[in-house]
């Protein structure tokens, strides 16, 4: 039995700022981020009891590798423990990590959830850029993108990560996920001007994916050179005994809710059928990198890929027996392991989705980042008669992305939306219920003055005693305004509260 | 007819209800393109001012 897709995402934000000489990313980020903090303790419109400085890298292993072992030569990133480094009272870590700031969403239990608390995280971001501003001297000031390339060959990530089973084989992971990791890319594309990989504007005046120049293989620890398809960083933070945590990284960072709920739906499903052994058709690419790149640089949706066994296929053929499968699932096992009000509307939109991309994608403008964009800078390179090489289309590309709300062009093309604004406000102070999350955001609101450190599985509390109290949170389902939110809400001390859950 | 062949006449069709209702798909079309052109029409005021100089100038440390 497939168990329950606990998922979030991590973006790191491009940055810039604008009225100076040289750039100093990692300086900017943590004024960046500091500003936030700051304005948040002093009790600005988004404050609880407040966030805190302070991560606990005890638990952090990203050296670790799901295979069981670690190829000579393979690189793990190293930690950089010196830096901002926040735990925000809705759950989230927000940081500077390779001269970038970067939110990790709370872990969510659904794909719905995920969506409102990305959401959330470009608010974040966008009232931190306010309150850097206020602060820095005049003529400065600092621009959030949330992309995932600079368009000059340096790219930045925005990972997903999914719980899975760890009874589930690694190899067969890798195996079932790999297709769709290369074809989800045609409706979860945040698309690009140009190429990064070598070709010109001729022969790539416009690709579907901001990553897929970046990737280089198909499996390995690696996440900032030689990307691979599927990242093996074994590193639950939960119970390693019984969860792994799918680390992916080869996704876009989305301006389209629909795309986000998609992407992460879509991946949570196959996940599930991938516990549950229910993928009979195997594509395996002869490939994969190439393959990866064709899908990105064909507009057309048409392009043959190349399997192993000679035959070909397509990113849509692929997409459409993923989404047949996931319904037959839906059928024969339920879908409660991603929600099962969620999972119906996943697999709406799957279809729906699918069916625009096979008939006409332009139909799909309002939903799909790629499609947008495309249309948006076509219709701007026409109406001008521009060469696919002008600077102003790359300033176009760059524009979407943009998190200041009078300069962003994503919200200017007529993106639909999921969300509404009163829980997107919400989930910018207040933990998702349904998750661990939910503790570590609430002791955070309420007891933050008792909290020493915090990372994903556990808390460090100081409530005056000798000796500080850890408390483990190994189960990402436990933890949830269901288990403890009576307890949580009745304790006047966090040492009253460690009483009371018996820590 | 296997499991999978009836999930899958769902899909494939699905586009041909819709060319039934070619008018509203033009209707939408059209919208959407005059949306398009109302956006066209003031998008100057919103692009960076000098486009060249700001795409230079966009550099970013590789990271993840």
């Amino acid at each position: 039995m497939s168990i329950t897709k606990v998922c979030g995402i991590e973006t790191e934000y491009g940055i810039v700022t604008r009225g100076v000489e040289d750039q100093n990313p990692i300086a900017a980020s943590s004024v960046l981020i500091s500003a936030y903090l700051d304005e948040v303790a002093a009790g600005g419109p988004n404050s609880g009891d407040g966030p805190l400085l302070g991560w606990d890298f005890e638990d952090e292993q990203p050296d670790r590798d799901a295979r069981g072992f670690t190829p000579h030569g393979s690189q793990a990133p190293d930690i950089e423990t010196h830096l901002v480094n926040a735990v925000l009272t809705n759950g989230a870590r927000y940081y500077v990590d390779h001269a970038h700031p970067e939110l990790a969403t709370p872990e969510c239990s659904n794909a719905r959830s995920v969506v409102v608390f990305d959401r959330a995280a470009e608010r974040i971001l966008e009232l931190s850029m306010n309150a850097a501003n206020r602060i820095l001297p005049p003529g400065q000031e600092i621009v959030i993108y949330k992309n995932n390339s600079d368009g000059k060959g340096n790219s930045y990530g925005c990972h997903e990560n999914y719980m899975m089973d760890r009874e589930t084989p690694f190899g067969r992971i890798v195996s079932d996920v790999t297709p769709h990791f290369i074809t989800r890319q045609i409706f979860c594309g945040a698309g690009k001007v140009g190429c990064e990989a070598g070709l010109g504007p001729d022969e790539v005046p416009f690709q579907i994916s901001q990553r897929a120049d970046f990737f280089e293989e198909e499996v390995g620890l690696e996440t900032t050179l030689k990307r691979p398809i599927i990242n093996t960083r074994d590193e639950p933070h939960a119970d390693p005994q019984k969860y792994r945590r799918l680390h992916v990284i080869i996704g876009d960072a989305n301006m389209s809710e629909i795309a986000t709920f998609l992407k992460v739906g879509s991946t949570a499903i196959v996940l599930a059928m991938i516990e549950d052994d229910f993928l009979p058709t195997k594509f395996s690419f002869a490939k994969p990198i190439r393959a990866l790149r064709s899908v990105s640089y064909d507009l057309t949706l048409r392009q043959p890929l190349a399997l192993s066994d000679g035959t070909t296929t397509t990113a849509l053929a692929v997409q459409w027996e993923l989404f047949e499968r996931a319904t037959l699932f839906a059928a024969r096992s339920g879908l409660a392991c991603v929600g099962d009000e969620v999972g119906r509307d996943i697999l709406a939109k799957w279809e729906e989705i699918l069916t625009g991309l096979e008939s006409d994608p332009m139909t799909l403008a309002d939903q799909i980042d790629w499609v947008a964009k495309y249309r948006l800078i076509e219709g701007y390179r026409d109406r001008h008669g521009l060469e696919w090489s002008n600077a102003r289309l790359n300033a176009l590309d760059l524009q979407y992305h943009d998190l200041r709300p009078d300069r962003s062009l994503s919200r200017r093309v007529g993106l639909q939306t999921i969300c509404n604004e009163t829980e997107i406000e919400t989930a910018m102070s207040d933990p998702p219920l349904d998750t661990r999350a939910y503790f570590r955001g609430m002791c955070l609101k309420k007891f933050g003055d008792e909290i020493v450190s915090a990372n994903w599985d556990s808390l460090v509390f100081d409530t005056g005693e000798k000796r500080l109290r850890r408390v483990p949170m190994l189960e990402p389902l436990r933890g949830t305004e269901a288990h403890v939110g009576s307890v949580v809400e009745s304790s006047v001390s966090a040492a009253e509260l460690l009483e009371s859950l018996g820590a | 007819m296997t499991e999978r062949e009836q999930i899958r006449k769902t899909p494939t069709e699905s586009p041909a209800v819709e060319v039934d209702e070619t008018p509203g798909v033009s209707d939408q079309g059209e919208k959407l393109k005059a949306e398009l052109d109302d956006l066209l029409d003031e998008i100057d005021e919103v692009l960076e001012t000098n486009a060249e100089e700001f795409v230079r100038s966009f550099v970013q440390k590789g990271g993840q």
